[in-house]
Protein backbone atom coordinates (compact mmCIF):
# COMPACT_ATOMS: atom_id res chain seq x y z
CA UNK A 1 0.00 0.00 0.00
CA UNK A 2 2.62 2.72 -0.64
CA UNK A 3 2.46 5.96 -1.86
CA UNK A 4 3.93 5.09 -5.27
CA UNK A 5 1.75 2.01 -5.87
CA UNK A 6 -1.36 3.80 -5.09
CA UNK A 7 -1.02 6.54 -7.38
CA UNK A 8 0.15 4.16 -10.05
CA UNK A 9 -3.11 2.12 -10.13
CA UNK A 10 -6.07 3.81 -11.51
CA UNK A 11 -8.88 4.93 -9.44
CA UNK A 12 -11.18 1.57 -9.66
CA UNK A 13 -8.25 -0.50 -8.57
CA UNK A 14 -7.79 1.61 -5.61
CA UNK A 15 -11.12 0.69 -4.86
CA UNK A 16 -10.79 -3.07 -4.80
CA UNK A 17 -6.69 -3.37 -3.64
CA UNK A 18 -7.08 -0.40 -0.70
CA UNK A 19 -11.22 -1.76 0.23
CA UNK A 20 -11.47 -1.24 3.71
CA UNK A 21 -14.16 -3.57 3.84
CA UNK A 22 -14.00 -6.44 1.17
CA UNK A 23 -9.91 -5.97 1.83
CA UNK A 24 -8.90 -5.50 5.13
CA UNK A 25 -12.04 -6.60 6.99
CA UNK A 26 -12.82 -3.47 8.75
CA UNK A 27 -16.07 -1.68 9.43
CA UNK A 28 -17.86 -5.15 8.34
CA UNK A 29 -20.51 -4.07 10.95
CA UNK A 30 -22.64 -1.43 9.39
CA UNK A 31 -21.46 -2.90 5.77
CA UNK A 32 -23.46 -6.04 6.85
CA UNK A 33 -26.02 -4.38 9.01
CA UNK A 34 -27.82 -1.53 6.74
CA UNK A 35 -26.86 -2.34 3.43
CA UNK A 36 -30.78 -3.97 2.63
CA UNK A 37 -31.64 -0.74 0.40
CA UNK A 38 -29.38 1.41 -1.74
CA UNK A 39 -30.89 4.67 0.59
CA UNK A 40 -29.41 3.24 3.29
CA UNK A 41 -26.39 2.28 1.64
CA UNK A 42 -26.28 6.04 -0.03
CA UNK A 43 -26.85 7.52 3.82
CA UNK A 44 -24.35 5.68 5.74
CA UNK A 45 -21.66 6.30 2.82
CA UNK A 46 -22.11 10.04 2.69
CA UNK A 47 -22.35 10.11 6.71
CA UNK A 48 -19.10 8.25 6.86
CA UNK A 49 -17.44 10.18 4.10
CA UNK A 50 -17.96 13.57 6.05
CA UNK A 51 -16.90 11.78 9.26
CA UNK A 52 -13.95 10.08 7.83
CA UNK A 53 -12.89 13.49 5.71
CA UNK A 54 -13.60 15.78 8.48
CA UNK A 55 -11.42 14.25 11.56
CA UNK A 56 -8.51 12.92 9.25
CA UNK A 57 -8.35 16.84 8.77
CA UNK A 58 -8.92 18.01 12.21
CA UNK A 59 -5.93 14.91 13.47
CA UNK A 60 -3.64 15.88 10.92
CA UNK A 61 -3.81 19.54 12.64
CA UNK A 62 -3.94 18.78 16.37
CA UNK A 63 -1.46 15.52 15.98
CA UNK A 64 1.58 17.81 16.84
CA UNK A 65 0.19 19.41 19.58
CA UNK A 66 -1.47 16.11 21.36
CA UNK A 67 0.62 14.22 24.02
CA UNK A 68 1.35 10.56 22.80
CA UNK A 69 0.34 9.16 25.85
CA UNK A 70 -3.12 10.30 25.43
CA UNK A 71 -3.99 10.26 21.11
CA UNK A 72 -6.15 7.74 21.40
CA UNK A 73 -8.83 9.11 23.71
CA UNK A 74 -8.41 13.02 21.93
CA UNK A 75 -8.72 11.32 18.46
CA UNK A 76 -11.96 9.60 19.68
CA UNK A 77 -13.13 12.74 21.09
CA UNK A 78 -13.09 14.52 18.12
CA UNK A 79 -14.88 11.58 16.21
CA UNK A 80 -17.65 11.02 18.89
CA UNK A 81 -18.01 15.19 18.46
CA UNK A 82 -18.29 14.72 14.40
CA UNK A 83 -20.65 11.43 14.56
CA UNK A 84 -22.58 13.08 17.13
CA UNK A 85 -23.13 16.65 14.69
CA UNK A 86 -23.92 14.61 11.94
CA UNK A 87 -26.24 12.46 13.36
CA UNK A 88 -28.38 15.57 14.92
CA UNK A 89 -28.35 17.22 10.78
CA UNK A 90 -29.48 13.65 9.69
CA UNK A 91 -31.96 13.64 12.56
CA UNK A 92 -33.03 17.46 11.59
CA UNK A 93 -33.29 16.87 7.47
CA UNK A 94 -33.68 13.05 6.92
CA UNK A 95 -35.43 11.84 9.88
CA UNK A 96 -36.75 8.59 7.74
CA UNK A 97 -33.40 7.55 6.86
CA UNK A 98 -31.70 8.52 10.69
CA UNK A 99 -34.59 6.00 12.20
CA UNK A 100 -34.20 3.19 9.54
CA UNK A 101 -29.71 3.70 10.28
CA UNK A 102 -30.76 3.43 13.64
CA UNK A 103 -27.97 3.25 16.52
CA UNK A 104 -25.45 2.47 13.13
CA UNK A 105 -25.30 6.12 12.91
CA UNK A 106 -23.56 6.42 16.63
CA UNK A 107 -21.79 3.21 15.84
CA UNK A 108 -19.75 5.15 13.81
CA UNK A 109 -17.66 6.01 16.24
CA UNK A 110 -16.12 2.79 16.85
CA UNK A 111 -16.16 2.15 13.12
CA UNK A 112 -12.72 0.81 12.81
CA UNK A 113 -12.13 2.44 9.19
CA UNK A 114 -12.40 6.27 10.63
CA UNK A 115 -9.53 5.32 14.07
CA UNK A 116 -7.91 3.40 12.11
CA UNK A 117 -6.95 5.85 9.27
CA UNK A 118 -6.29 8.50 12.11
CA UNK A 119 -3.69 6.23 13.59
CA UNK A 120 -2.02 4.59 10.32
CA UNK A 121 -2.88 7.92 8.01
CA UNK A 122 -3.87 11.47 9.41
CA UNK A 123 -1.44 11.90 12.64
CA UNK A 124 1.92 12.12 10.07
CA UNK A 125 0.93 13.36 7.19
CA UNK A 126 -0.13 16.96 6.39
CA UNK A 127 -4.16 18.54 5.92
CA UNK A 128 -4.31 17.96 2.16
CA UNK A 129 -2.88 14.60 2.34
CA UNK A 130 -5.34 13.64 5.02
CA UNK A 131 -8.14 15.45 3.13
CA UNK A 132 -7.44 13.48 0.67
CA UNK A 133 -7.17 10.10 1.83
CA UNK A 134 -10.15 10.50 4.31
CA UNK A 135 -12.39 11.03 0.90
CA UNK A 136 -10.64 8.30 -1.08
CA UNK A 137 -11.35 6.01 1.98
CA UNK A 138 -14.54 7.08 2.60
CA UNK A 139 -15.72 6.37 -1.01
CA UNK A 140 -14.33 2.70 -1.03
CA UNK A 141 -16.12 2.37 1.87
CA UNK A 142 -19.52 3.65 0.36
CA UNK A 143 -18.38 2.02 -3.01
CA UNK A 144 -18.59 -1.52 -0.61
CA UNK A 145 -21.78 -0.68 0.47
CA UNK A 146 -23.50 0.40 -3.10
CA UNK A 147 -21.91 -2.99 -4.37
CA UNK A 148 -23.43 -5.02 -1.30
CA UNK A 149 -26.58 -2.76 -1.26
CA UNK A 150 -27.48 -3.43 -5.38
CA UNK A 151 -27.01 -7.05 -4.98
CA UNK A 152 -29.13 -7.77 -1.79
CA UNK A 153 -31.74 -5.21 -3.05
CA UNK A 154 -31.82 -6.57 -6.30
CA UNK A 155 -32.17 -10.20 -5.28
CA UNK A 156 -34.21 -9.83 -2.28
CA UNK A 157 -36.49 -7.43 -3.16
CA UNK A 158 -36.47 -7.89 -7.23
CA UNK A 159 -36.78 -4.34 -7.62
CA UNK A 160 -34.02 -1.26 -8.09
CA UNK A 161 -35.57 1.92 -6.09
CA UNK A 162 -34.30 5.16 -5.35
CA UNK A 163 -36.15 7.91 -3.13
CA UNK A 164 -35.27 11.62 -1.75
CA UNK A 165 -34.62 10.95 1.88
CA UNK A 166 -35.48 14.61 2.39
CA UNK A 167 -38.89 13.96 1.14
CA UNK A 168 -39.33 10.20 0.84
CA UNK A 169 -40.79 10.71 -2.55
CA UNK A 170 -39.52 8.05 -4.89
CA UNK A 171 -37.31 8.99 -7.62
CA UNK A 172 -36.52 6.06 -9.33
CA UNK A 173 -38.17 2.76 -9.41
CA UNK A 174 -37.00 0.02 -11.25
CA UNK A 175 -38.40 -3.72 -11.38
CA UNK A 176 -35.63 -5.72 -12.55
CA UNK A 177 -36.63 -9.66 -11.26
CA UNK A 178 -40.71 -10.17 -11.81
CA UNK A 179 -42.80 -10.57 -9.07
CA UNK A 180 -42.92 -13.72 -7.40
CA UNK A 181 -39.18 -14.93 -8.47
CA UNK A 182 -37.59 -12.26 -5.75
CA UNK A 183 -35.18 -14.27 -3.54
CA UNK A 184 -36.19 -12.86 0.19
CA UNK A 185 -33.31 -14.61 2.15
CA UNK A 186 -31.13 -11.72 0.60
CA UNK A 187 -32.70 -9.17 2.45
CA UNK A 188 -32.39 -11.48 5.57
CA UNK A 189 -29.15 -11.41 8.16
CA UNK A 190 -28.13 -14.78 6.02
CA UNK A 191 -28.13 -12.88 2.86
CA UNK A 192 -25.68 -10.40 4.17
CA UNK A 193 -23.05 -12.83 5.12
CA UNK A 194 -23.69 -14.62 2.14
CA UNK A 195 -23.04 -11.53 -0.21
CA UNK A 196 -20.64 -10.18 2.16
CA UNK A 197 -18.67 -13.75 1.73
CA UNK A 198 -19.24 -13.74 -2.36
CA UNK A 199 -17.44 -10.17 -2.51
CA UNK A 200 -14.52 -10.96 -0.40
CA UNK A 201 -14.32 -13.69 -2.15
CA UNK A 202 -13.99 -12.00 -5.60
CA UNK A 203 -11.71 -9.82 -4.10
CA UNK A 204 -9.53 -11.67 -3.08
CA UNK A 205 -9.40 -14.09 -6.62
CA UNK A 206 -8.46 -10.51 -7.83
CA UNK A 207 -5.72 -10.21 -5.86
CA UNK A 208 -4.49 -13.47 -5.69
CA UNK A 209 -4.38 -13.38 -10.01
CA UNK A 210 -2.58 -10.56 -9.71
CA UNK A 211 -0.11 -11.48 -7.42
CA UNK A 212 0.55 -14.93 -9.58
CA UNK A 213 1.03 -12.76 -12.61
CA UNK A 214 3.41 -10.54 -10.34
CA UNK A 215 5.45 -13.50 -9.56
CA UNK A 216 5.56 -14.95 -13.01
CA UNK A 217 6.75 -11.44 -14.09
CA UNK A 218 9.43 -11.17 -11.56
CA UNK A 219 9.99 -15.10 -11.96
CA UNK A 220 10.64 -14.30 -15.73
CA UNK A 221 13.02 -11.31 -15.04
CA UNK A 222 15.22 -13.10 -12.80
CA UNK A 223 15.27 -16.38 -15.30
CA UNK A 224 16.00 -13.70 -17.76
CA UNK A 225 19.21 -12.10 -15.89
CA UNK A 226 20.54 -15.33 -14.88
CA UNK A 227 20.08 -16.72 -18.31
CA UNK A 228 22.04 -13.36 -19.54
CA UNK A 229 24.62 -13.81 -16.64
CA UNK A 230 25.26 -17.82 -17.33
CA UNK A 231 25.71 -16.30 -20.89
CA UNK A 232 28.62 -13.44 -19.74
CA UNK A 233 30.42 -15.88 -17.40
CA UNK A 234 30.42 -18.54 -20.51
CA UNK A 235 31.24 -15.59 -23.34
CA UNK A 236 34.35 -14.67 -20.43
CA UNK A 237 35.49 -18.42 -19.94
CA UNK A 238 35.66 -18.36 -23.72
CA UNK A 239 37.41 -15.20 -24.21
CA UNK A 240 40.29 -16.98 -21.80
CA UNK A 241 40.36 -19.94 -23.55
CA UNK A 242 40.78 -18.24 -26.36
CA UNK A 243 43.52 -16.16 -24.58
CA UNK B 1 -41.37 -6.62 30.20
CA UNK B 2 -40.62 -10.17 31.64
CA UNK B 3 -36.93 -10.27 32.80
CA UNK B 4 -36.61 -14.52 31.17
CA UNK B 5 -38.12 -13.16 27.58
CA UNK B 6 -35.75 -10.14 27.93
CA UNK B 7 -32.78 -12.68 28.44
CA UNK B 8 -33.91 -15.11 25.99
CA UNK B 9 -34.53 -12.32 23.00
CA UNK B 10 -31.32 -10.91 23.72
CA UNK B 11 -29.42 -14.33 24.04
CA UNK B 12 -30.64 -15.60 21.18
CA UNK B 13 -33.29 -14.07 18.91
CA UNK B 14 -32.05 -10.80 18.65
CA UNK B 15 -28.44 -12.30 18.99
CA UNK B 16 -25.98 -9.36 18.72
CA UNK B 17 -23.49 -11.13 15.89
CA UNK B 18 -25.65 -13.09 14.11
CA UNK B 19 -28.79 -10.45 13.76
CA UNK B 20 -27.71 -7.69 14.48
CA UNK B 21 -23.99 -7.36 13.47
CA UNK B 22 -22.39 -6.29 16.32
CA UNK B 23 -18.74 -7.08 17.65
CA UNK B 24 -17.77 -8.43 13.78
CA UNK B 25 -13.65 -7.62 14.09
CA UNK B 26 -13.22 -9.58 17.23
CA UNK B 27 -15.62 -12.04 16.38
CA UNK B 28 -13.27 -12.73 13.08
CA UNK B 29 -10.08 -12.19 14.48
CA UNK B 30 -10.60 -14.42 17.63
CA UNK B 31 -12.51 -16.80 16.83
CA UNK B 32 -9.44 -19.16 15.11
CA UNK B 33 -8.75 -21.04 18.36
CA UNK B 34 -11.07 -22.50 21.01
CA UNK B 35 -8.86 -21.04 23.76
CA UNK B 36 -9.06 -17.18 22.35
CA UNK B 37 -12.53 -17.61 21.94
CA UNK B 38 -13.48 -18.67 25.61
CA UNK B 39 -10.90 -15.83 26.99
CA UNK B 40 -12.47 -12.77 24.67
CA UNK B 41 -15.79 -13.97 25.47
CA UNK B 42 -15.28 -14.15 29.10
CA UNK B 43 -13.60 -10.52 28.84
CA UNK B 44 -16.51 -9.44 26.72
CA UNK B 45 -18.92 -9.94 29.57
CA UNK B 46 -17.09 -8.61 31.74
CA UNK B 47 -16.92 -5.11 30.07
CA UNK B 48 -20.15 -5.38 29.02
CA UNK B 49 -21.65 -5.43 31.81
CA UNK B 50 -19.79 -3.41 34.02
CA UNK B 51 -19.66 -0.26 31.18
CA UNK B 52 -23.34 -0.41 30.57
CA UNK B 53 -24.08 -0.58 34.17
CA UNK B 54 -22.05 2.85 34.21
CA UNK B 55 -23.58 4.27 31.50
CA UNK B 56 -26.75 3.68 32.71
CA UNK B 57 -26.13 5.43 36.17
CA UNK B 58 -23.92 8.28 34.32
CA UNK B 59 -26.93 8.97 31.96
CA UNK B 60 -29.67 9.15 34.37
CA UNK B 61 -27.90 10.48 37.46
CA UNK B 62 -25.71 13.31 35.67
CA UNK B 63 -26.80 13.81 32.18
CA UNK B 64 -30.35 13.92 32.23
CA UNK B 65 -30.62 16.39 35.12
CA UNK B 66 -28.10 18.61 33.52
CA UNK B 67 -29.60 18.20 30.29
CA UNK B 68 -26.84 16.72 28.34
CA UNK B 69 -28.39 13.85 26.74
CA UNK B 70 -26.79 14.85 23.25
CA UNK B 71 -23.43 14.18 24.74
CA UNK B 72 -24.42 10.76 25.69
CA UNK B 73 -22.19 9.39 22.52
CA UNK B 74 -19.38 11.28 23.57
CA UNK B 75 -19.67 10.42 27.00
CA UNK B 76 -20.05 6.95 27.01
CA UNK B 77 -17.32 6.11 25.00
CA UNK B 78 -14.83 8.07 27.23
CA UNK B 79 -16.25 5.91 30.04
CA UNK B 80 -15.69 3.01 28.21
CA UNK B 81 -12.61 3.57 27.30
CA UNK B 82 -11.50 4.43 30.86
CA UNK B 83 -13.14 1.48 32.11
CA UNK B 84 -11.44 -0.81 30.23
CA UNK B 85 -8.05 0.77 31.21
CA UNK B 86 -8.69 0.86 34.79
CA UNK B 87 -10.24 -3.06 34.51
CA UNK B 88 -6.65 -3.52 32.85
CA UNK B 89 -4.31 -2.01 35.62
CA UNK B 90 -6.79 -3.60 38.07
CA UNK B 91 -6.37 -7.04 37.25
CA UNK B 92 -2.37 -6.64 36.14
CA UNK B 93 -2.36 -5.74 39.87
CA UNK B 94 -4.21 -7.90 41.49
CA UNK B 95 -4.30 -11.22 39.31
CA UNK B 96 -1.22 -11.83 37.12
CA UNK B 97 -2.61 -14.99 36.21
CA UNK B 98 -5.60 -13.63 34.96
CA UNK B 99 -4.27 -10.90 33.36
CA UNK B 100 -1.87 -13.23 31.35
CA UNK B 101 -5.03 -15.28 30.01
CA UNK B 102 -7.12 -12.11 29.56
CA UNK B 103 -4.88 -8.91 28.80
CA UNK B 104 -4.62 -8.87 25.41
CA UNK B 105 -8.13 -8.76 24.77
CA UNK B 106 -8.51 -6.22 26.95
CA UNK B 107 -7.14 -3.54 24.91
CA UNK B 108 -9.36 -4.74 21.89
CA UNK B 109 -12.55 -4.35 23.36
CA UNK B 110 -12.45 -0.69 23.36
CA UNK B 111 -12.99 -1.01 20.07
CA UNK B 112 -15.46 -3.51 20.26
CA UNK B 113 -18.61 -1.67 19.49
CA UNK B 114 -20.35 -4.42 21.16
CA UNK B 115 -19.55 -2.24 24.58
CA UNK B 116 -21.39 1.19 23.12
CA UNK B 117 -24.14 -0.71 21.15
CA UNK B 118 -25.43 -2.02 24.82
CA UNK B 119 -24.58 1.22 26.34
CA UNK B 120 -26.75 2.99 24.15
CA UNK B 121 -29.43 0.16 23.67
CA UNK B 122 -30.28 0.33 27.31
CA UNK B 123 -30.98 4.08 27.07
CA UNK B 124 -32.64 4.04 23.74
CA UNK B 125 -34.92 1.41 24.77
CA UNK B 126 -35.70 2.76 27.94
CA UNK B 127 -34.73 -0.19 30.33
CA UNK B 128 -34.97 0.31 34.15
CA UNK B 129 -31.85 -0.74 36.41
CA UNK B 130 -32.70 -4.52 36.65
CA UNK B 131 -33.40 -4.87 32.66
CA UNK B 132 -30.01 -2.96 32.41
CA UNK B 133 -28.33 -5.60 34.10
CA UNK B 134 -30.32 -8.54 32.39
CA UNK B 135 -29.66 -6.84 28.71
CA UNK B 136 -26.13 -6.42 29.65
CA UNK B 137 -25.59 -10.27 30.36
CA UNK B 138 -27.34 -11.85 27.86
CA UNK B 139 -26.00 -9.73 24.68
CA UNK B 140 -22.48 -10.32 25.79
CA UNK B 141 -23.44 -14.29 26.73
CA UNK B 142 -25.20 -14.54 22.85
CA UNK B 143 -22.14 -13.58 21.65
CA UNK B 144 -19.28 -15.80 23.54
CA UNK B 145 -22.20 -18.18 22.87
CA UNK B 146 -22.06 -17.88 18.87
CA UNK B 147 -17.82 -17.10 19.09
CA UNK B 148 -17.83 -20.73 21.07
CA UNK B 149 -19.82 -22.37 18.11
CA UNK B 150 -18.09 -20.69 15.17
CA UNK B 151 -14.40 -21.17 16.62
CA UNK B 152 -15.07 -24.80 16.91
CA UNK B 153 -16.33 -24.94 13.58
CA UNK B 154 -13.26 -22.91 12.28
CA UNK B 155 -10.88 -25.36 14.05
CA UNK B 156 -12.20 -27.79 11.81
CA UNK B 157 -12.25 -25.59 8.79
CA UNK B 158 -8.70 -25.21 9.32
CA UNK B 159 -8.11 -28.64 7.65
CA UNK B 160 -10.72 -28.52 5.07
CA UNK B 161 -9.76 -28.10 1.56
CA UNK B 162 -11.34 -24.90 0.64
CA UNK B 163 -10.76 -22.86 -2.73
CA UNK B 164 -7.79 -20.74 -2.88
CA UNK B 165 -10.23 -16.89 -2.62
CA UNK B 166 -12.23 -18.61 -0.02
CA UNK B 167 -9.91 -19.10 2.17
CA UNK B 168 -9.73 -17.68 5.69
CA UNK B 169 -12.39 -15.16 6.00
CA UNK B 170 -14.84 -15.43 3.03
CA UNK B 171 -15.28 -19.04 4.16
CA UNK B 172 -15.95 -18.08 7.50
CA UNK B 173 -18.50 -15.89 6.49
CA UNK B 174 -20.17 -18.19 4.59
CA UNK B 175 -20.29 -20.40 8.10
CA UNK B 176 -21.80 -17.33 9.34
CA UNK B 177 -24.77 -17.51 7.03
CA UNK B 178 -25.24 -20.76 7.92
CA UNK B 179 -25.15 -20.47 11.46
CA UNK B 180 -27.82 -17.49 10.78
CA UNK B 181 -30.21 -19.59 9.19
CA UNK B 182 -30.28 -22.05 12.34
CA UNK B 183 -30.72 -19.03 15.28
CA UNK B 184 -33.42 -17.70 13.06
CA UNK B 185 -35.25 -21.13 13.77
CA UNK B 186 -35.11 -19.48 17.65
CA UNK B 187 -37.51 -16.75 16.51
CA UNK B 188 -40.83 -18.52 17.48
CA UNK B 189 -39.65 -19.00 20.93
CA UNK B 190 -40.56 -16.41 22.77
Amino acid sequence: MSESNTKKRGFWSEMIYNNPVFGLYLGICSTLAITTTLNNAIGMGVAVIVVLTISNIVISLIAPLTPDEIHIPVYIVVIATLVTVVGMIMHAFTPELYSTLGTFIDLIVVNCIILGRAEAYACSHNVGESARDGLMMGLSYTFSLLAMSLIRQILGSGVLELSNPMTNQVLFSLRLIPAGFEIPVFTTQTGAFLTFAMLAAGVAAIKNSDEKKAAAAAKAKADAAKAAAKAATASAAKAKEAA
Amino acid sequence: MNLLTLFLSALLINNVILSKFIGMCPFLGVSTKLSSAVGMGLAVIFVVFGASVLSWALYYYALVPLGLEYMKLICFILLIAAFVQFVEMFIKKTSPSLYKSLGIYLPLITTNCAVLYVALDNITQGYTLVETMVNSIAVPAGFMLVLLIFATIRERLATADVPEAWKGNPIAFVVAAIMAIAFSAFAGLV
